[in-house]
């Protein structure tokens, strides 16, 4: 049989980290074009609609923005995690309870007015995150709980409790009984950023504020170091004296403030009020963000472009083409995929052994040495 | 009388596709892999085993197809992990992205059409004794391959050869690579058992439980399933009373919410999640029994050296 052999390198290459995710996206293409194919749509025509359209115009990079803004904040709070190996996978239900916390100012305080009240909600949305984001971080810690699956179950809570929220107590009085909260009013509403040609928000310059201050933190701060450190090899970080449980809490606090940071700001800028579903997935999706952008702060701020470029074009081929959405949930897995399976080349090269390879190396079996 | 061998019944097809996806997950991580797609395969499963029934009219034929595609699904998962050694919690993570995406895709048609439900079994004279009758006789076909999958999973891995390897695999992939185990290949032969038992939970939710096709159907149910194998320290008759109190409490929330109970529904729609967190916290709190019971090589990737 035909297999795999992966020869470990000596060092890891540095071409293919930096063409892995190249290769990645080359690969997703060549994987999409068949999907298109089968479709029964033209592949080329599909991918001018699906990469091309929904950048041509002016307007159409705000949106981009719009949506880049959450995937950014909350990869690069995931990106610290992941590079401390605590595995959160609950930002969504962190941006949703940012996203609730950081309204509660506007919804339960109509009245209150003033320059104050933006930065205010931001912040409470930053708390609420990082406090919900605290939960698997104790169970972790005190329990020994898996924070895998403690920080996903808790995105199912947080889902509900939303729901509840804007369809019981929080809900809009005079909104004909339709399930969302009293529109903000103006000072609770997130500034645009060029009113005059298009939508994006500030919630696009915090997201690049968030990513070089992370990129700062992890490469010139011993902090960062101390993630590094934790994450490659837990035992060497115990000799140096770092705190194990104390980087769990800040893991997952920090990736929950900028998940909840990125809530507040998707409710307050382009929604304006609280909904049963404030979310397309972006905490999901911000998982694949990170690793496409090589858990760098940097590379996360191109990554978060691309999958924002991927939901558009996810509308776009289905307003044009009559496809699925859905095809943009497609696509980001895939990548994710490509992404990982050429991140292998980092580390390995890989031989390919023919049909019937002598396994003169083999060792002699249990059984025939009995 | 009629009313608790209802609920009994209830409780068994909502237990019923949570402890086939475990009883899958239990043998791919007895051999050491973490797969965290178990959702992504039991959707597949889901709306494969849909779509087969519906287009062929055979809910047999969608439950060949459910267990089929959960299958191959899970192949991609173990040519990433298994032979290029890529991430497995990333990996997994990966592959119950795609499978919602790629299930919601499948399913644009399907949406509002009436499937095919899997018959229940109907026995003539066993079936109609009063109470025990239908509770022995009367379910439907997964429920019992799911008994005799668990009773099947029990024998192999505690009573045969190849089970112990298995679970020596587990243990220290090094070790049992010393000893000539062909590591790689049992691991493979694992994780597609897994994904066949994943896609076959799928299959029971869209032929059985609700004989339609809902996008994100199967709500969370692959990940209780991976918390159930936690919760039953990786042992195969835990996973069976696991599954059937969790099926006890997503039941017990339907009905309480049917009765009209003044809470709101949203938490009692939670009540299954904050029940999985509490089990988990009950279950892990005591750091070296948990380090005792979990596979020792769990989830870290093997690299045949030669």
């Amino acid at each position: 049989m035909m297999r795999l052999e992966l020869v470990k390198r000596p060092q890891r290459s540095m071409l293919f980290s930096a063409l892995s995710p190249f290769i990645a996206f080359m690969l997703t293409i060549i994987a999409g074009a068949i999907l298109f194919a089968l479709l029964g749509v033209n592949p080329l025509k599909a991918f001018q609609i699906y990469f091309l359209e929904p950048v041509s115009q002016v307007w159409q990079l705000h949106e981009l923005a719009i949506k880049a803004a959450p995937l950014i904040l909350i990869g690069v709070g995931l990106s610290v995690c992941y590079r401390a190996n605590i595995w959160n996978i609950g930002a969504e239900g962190q941006f949703i309870l940012g996203g609730i916390v950081g309204s509660s100012i506007p919804v339960l305080f109509p009245q209150f007015e003033g320059p104050l009240v933006l930065p205010l909600m931001l912040l409470f949305g930053m708390v609420g995150g990082a406090a919900y984001a605290a939960i698997p971080a104790l169970l972790k810690t005190r329990f020994n709980t898996n924070e895998i699956l403690t920080s996903l179950m808790l995105v199912y809570v947080a889902q509900l409790f939303l729901d509840w929220l804007v369809r019981g107590p929080w809900r809009d009085p005079k909104g004909f009984n339709f399930p969302q909260t009293i529109q903000f009013n103006d000072s609770a509403i997130l500034p645009e950023l060029m009113p005059a040609s298009g939508r994006a928000n500030w919630g696009f310059v915090f997201a690049l504020v968030a990513a070089v201050l992370v990129w700062i933190l992890m490469s010139r701060m011993l902090k960062g170091f101390e993630v590094r450190v934790l994450g490659s090899s837990p035992r060497a970080g115990r000799f140096a004296g770092f705190g194990i449980n104390r980087m769990v809490f800040f893991a997952f606090m920090l990736s929950g403030a900028l998940a909840g940071l990125a809530g507040i700001s998707e409710v307050s800028g382009a929604i304006g009020q609280l909904q049963p579903v404030i979310s397309p997935g972006y905490g999901f999706a911000a998982i694949i963000v990170a690793f496409l952008g090589r858990l760098n702060p940097l590379g996360i701020v191109a990554a978060g472009l691309v999958l924002a470029l991927t939901y558009l074009g996810g509308e776009a081929v289905q307003s044009a083409l009559g496809i699925s959405d859905k095809v943009a949930r497609v696509f980001q897995g895939m990548l994710l995929f490509f992404v990982l399976g050429c991140d292998t080349l980092i580390h390995y090269r890989i031989r390919l052994i023919g049909f019937a390879a002598p396994k003169l190396e083999s060792a002699p079996k249990l059984e025939e040495a009995r | 009388m009629d009313i608790t061998v209802n609920i009994l019944l209830t409780i068994a097809t909502a237990a019923t596709p949570l402890l086939i996806a475990a009883i899958g997950e239990l043998v791919v991580e007895r051999s050491g892999v973490l797969n965290l797609g178990v959702e992504g395969m039991m959707i597949m499963g889901a709306v494969g085993g849909f779509g087969a029934g519906y287009l062929t009219g055979s809910p047999w034929i969608g439950l060949l197809a459910a267990i089929a595609l959960g299958a191959v699904f899970s192949l991609l998962f173990a040519v990433m992990t298994l032979s290029l050694a890529t991430n497995q919690v990333a990996t997994g993570l990966s592959l119950t992205l795609l499978g919602l995406g790629l299930s919601g895709m499948m399913g644009t048609s399907f949406v509002g059409q009436p499937g095919a439900r899997l018959p229940n079994l109907d026995i003539p004279g066993l079936t109609a004794i009063p109470v025990i009758g239908r509770l022995l006789f009367g379910q439907d076909p997964i429920f019992y391959i799911s008994i005799a999958l668990t009773a099947a999973v029990m024998w192999f891995l505690f009573k045969t050869r190849t089970g112990l390897t298995l679970r020596s695999i587990g243990d220290s992939h090094t070790s049992a690579h010393a000893l000539g185990i062909q590591v790689i290949r049992y691991r493979y032969l694992a994780v597609i058992f897994g994904g066949a038992c994943a896609g076959l939970a799928g299959g029971h939710l869209s032929l059985v439980y609700t004989p339609q096709w809902v996008e994100n159907m199967t709500a969370g149910r692959g990940w209780i399933a991976l918390a159930l194998v936690v919760f039953a320290s990786w042992r195969p008759w835990r996973v069976l009373a696991g599954a059937y109190i969790f099926g006890a409490v997503w039941i017990g929330q339907l009905h309480a919410q049917a009765f009209g109970i003044p809470v709101p529904s949203q938490l009692l729609s939670s009540l299954p999640y904050l029940a999985t967190i509490v089990v988990l916290v009950l279950i892990s709190r005591n750091k070296r029994l948990t380090m005792m019971n979990t596979p020792a090589s769990l989830g870290q990737p093997f690299v045949p050296d030669r």
